[in-house]
């Protein structure tokens, strides 16, 4: 298939598939950084960063150290873009993470001890809504 | 301990000194061992740990911005 012809069949799939379930495939998750959520080597922090449960690997810490930036980023951003500091924009995506982990995941709870995700709310701090 | 001889008897003089004596060899001993050990070990943290669990923000602006970070959140999942 030419260079243009498998562009267009993506872009195609791509859109079949966003439109049946909604999900955003263009941007999933990188396999090391799913495999270290469910196995509860780095978690959710009510900052909105991501944190690394007990010692892990340099690997895992340098992994999460990147993503930490990324976001930092994108909160900043924000920030900028629409106001509040970088804290509250991470704060209040912090409380959204967190109620967003997976059964299994870790999460950090508002006194700084690391949770496992169960099947009902998780703990957050009063104001998350 | 005092020594005792076959007789069963007990000896006076220099036990109770040898006794002591021993007994401070022994602790100097140990004294010594410990300086030269060093055996405290502390693992630190290779990074400090920055987390603020303490942000100022009124539910009012959770509120506000709670929409921004859900879209925030969605439109780069490859992140979060």
């Amino acid at each position: 298939m030419s260079n243009r012809g498998r562009t267009f069949t993506t872009a195609l799939l791509s859109v079949a598939l966003l439109g049946a379930g909604g999900m955003a495939l263009a941007q999933a998750r990188d396999p090391a950084y799913a495999a270290a959520r469910s196995a509860g080597q780095v978690g959710e922090r009510p900052d909105g960063y991501l944190g690394v449960v007990g010692n892990q690997s340099d690997a895992i810490r340098d992994m999460a150290a990147d993503i930490n930036l990324k976001r930092k980023k994108a909160y900043t951003d924000q920030a900028q873009a629409e106001g509040g500091t970088v804290e509250q924009r991470g704060f209040v995506a912090g409380c959204n993470l967190i109620a967003r982990t997976s059964a299994g995941e870790k999460y950090m709870d508002p006194a700084g001890a690391w949770q496992t995700r169960g099947s009902g709310a998780p703990i957050r701090d009063p104001k998350c809504i | 301990m005092n020594a005792m001889n076959r007789g069963g008897a007990v000896s006076p003089g220099n036990t109770d000194r040898e006794a002591k004596v021993r007994t401070g060899w022994a602790i100097g001993a140990v004294a010594v061992g410990m300086t030269l050990c060093g055996c405290v070990t502390v693992n630190a943290p290779d990074k400090p740990i920055e987390i603020n669990l303490n942000i100022k923000i009124t539910q009012e602006v959770v509120y506000r911005f709670d929409g921004d970070a859900k879209r925030l959140i969605e439109e780069n999942a490859d992140i979060f």
